[in-house]
């Protein structure tokens, strides 16, 4: 009964989003143009690193192909479900409004996570797909049911990992409220998942896999749908996702208990 | 007449943006770390030139030309575009019409001031560069050193009149925001921000010659590692840009002021 409660919620909302956008519909065009162009640019260093060599730390132009379309399916993710709702509450935070939304008769995480959606970032998630499917064409084989199985769960994984993250900004923006730029340092951080983690020095390999989770994003479930994980690690990595889901869960209610508001 | 007073309001508007560079010192450090591409960049293209050098290009050479690019894109980038964009839409711009100095001269002392800082944060990057094998690259000889730095002096003032060009162009255009997305496409392409350009298909190398963009981060970078054939061309095309450019800048900006004061703001 709870949860269709809050599916409908997420239905108002997203359909909010799609309303507004659609009073835009040139911008539609444009924006979806843009990030065509921007996914076009990231293939260029692919393509020329290609096309003199074989293989880069143990990856051919077709495995990393997928990694960059996973980076793109996740960076619409990011820009289209995950960054517009929480750019807009660190604005509310900072301006007191917020006190609204801790009104409302629903989950104050929930309604802070589904604020706001940009529609037009469909055109990343068809992207990505599209490049992953060239890449297996590339390759020569489809990928096994049980290895698109766990690449899917991976990608649940990843984005529950994104999702965590960025909500552990967010509940930082309670104590130090200037924090939107810090958003915008993650995204660039984000920016590295395009290549498969193996490529970095291994000090950076570790951050990227247990600091600033990176590696979870991408990689593994790339190296997952080319069946290159056993399924331990993939276990290791959903149990590893959760655990940082509730963590991130308990800190917001913590950030929330010591909200003072800003006018108060 | 706005020329003198521009002159003589200049240290003191230096003065005030030095101590607003100063007041959101944390704002700018992390302006500054979102710069994290040509580190990405770094890291991928030496795994790539482990074993063998790919092309022209050995491992060292990798480490000196993303620490150089991250040098001169930290040094020469500013957010002037932003900062025209939103007086206009605002209106506050208007205040800024009212003072005896000329705009372009404030906004010029505000971005001018953020240089130190910049520099400041440069520096370790300049460290790093003398510990790692990016040493025996790097150019070192003084004459070649002053090259280097009247190019980044070049670069910076390139960057500062296309920016304020773009910004302008808010007073025609609703979105002129997403101007500056495409001009960062195109300059990643072609500036050798993402990849040298000696790297890429030889046609795109031909094209950058022509462009502006090239003279804005890779040619400094190219004279730095000693890898530009004839620093005095670059130079050249690329103050002729500086000269250019600046002249499209003052051209758009005294059209759009007076489409400005047509709407009685």
């Amino acid at each position: 009964m709870r949860l269709t409660y809050y599916l409908r919620l997420l239905w108002v909302s997203i359909k909010t989003s799609a309303l507004t956008s659609m009073q835009y519909r040139a911008d539609f065009v444009v924006q979806g143009l843009m990030s065509l162009v921007w996914t076009a640019l990231a293939l260029v260093p692919l393509l020329i690193l290609y096309d003199h060599q074989q293989a880069v730390a143990g990856w051919d132009f077709g495995p990393a192909l997928v990694v960059m379309g996973l980076f793109v399916i996740m960076r619409g993710v990011l820009e289209g479900a995950i960054n517009p709702s929480l750019i807009a509450v660190v604005e509310r935070i900072r301006s007191g409004s917020f006190d609204y939304t801790l009104l409302k008769p629903a989950d104050a995480q929930f309604l802070v996570s589904t604020t706001k959606f940009e529609p037009w970032r469909v055109v990343d998630l068809l992207t990505g797909v599209g490049l992953i499917i060239y890449a297996f064409v590339r390759i020569g084989h489809a990928p096994g049911l049980g290895d698109l199985a766990a690449g899917a769960l991976l990608v649940a994984t990843a984005i529950a990992v994104m999702y965590s993250l960025w909500i552990l900004i967010i509940a930082a923006a309670f104590w130090v409220v200037r924090l939107d730029n810090l958003t915008f340092l993650l995204g660039a951080i984000f920016d590295a998942a395009r290549w498969p983690i193996q490529i970095f020095p291994a000090v950076w390999r570790l951050i990227f896999t247990f600091v600033i989770p990176l590696a979870l994003m991408t990689s593994y479930p790339a190296m997952a749908v080319l069946g290159r994980l056993d399924a331990t690690t993939v276990l290791a990595c959903v149990g590893g996702a959760a655990g940082f889901f509730v963590l991130s869960r308990a800190i917001w209610t913590l950030a929330i208990r010591s909200y003072t508001s800003a006018s108060s | 007449m706005t020329l003198r007073a521009s002159v003589r309001a200049m240290p003191t508007m230096l003065r005030v943006g030095m101590a607003e560079t100063i007041a959101y010192r944390a704002e700018m450090i992390v302006w500054i770390l979102t710069t994290t591409m040509p580190l990405v960049m770094l890291a991928l293209w030496t795994s790539v030139a482990r074993e063998a050098p790919f092309r022209a290009y050995a491992q060292a050479d990798f480490v000196a030309y993303y620490l150089a690019a991250l040098i001169v894109r930290n040094l020469t980038s500013n957010w002037v575009a932003w900062q025209i964009g939103e007086e206009i839409r605002m209106g506050t711009l208007s205040m800024r019409l009212l003072r005896p100095v000329h705009p372009f001269a404030g906004y010029l002392a505000t971005h001018l001031a953020a240089i130190p800082m910049r520099a400041l944060v440069v520096l370790p990057v300049v460290a790093i560069m003398f510990v790692t094998s990016a040493r025996d690259v790097i150019v070192t000889d003084a004459p070649r050193l002053a090259l280097f730095g009247v190019s980044v002096a070049g670069a910076w003032l390139l960057v500062f009149a296309t920016f304020v060009a773009i910004g302008a162009l808010a007073f025609f255009l609703e979105k002129s925001m997403s101007l500056v997305e495409v001009y960062f496409g195109l300059f990643m392409l072609l500036s050798g921000y993402m990849i040298p350009l000696d790297l890429m298909p030889g046609w795109i190398r031909d094209v950058a010659t022509w462009l502006p963009f090239r003279y804005m981060l890779g040619g400094p970078v190219e004279i730095l590692i000693g890898r530009a054939p004839d620093a005095g061309a670059v130079l050249a095309a690329q103050w002729a840009w500086v000269a250019g450019m600046g002249l499209a800048a003052a051209l758009i900006w005294r059209a759009g002021i007076r489409r400005f004061e047509a709407y009685g703001a």
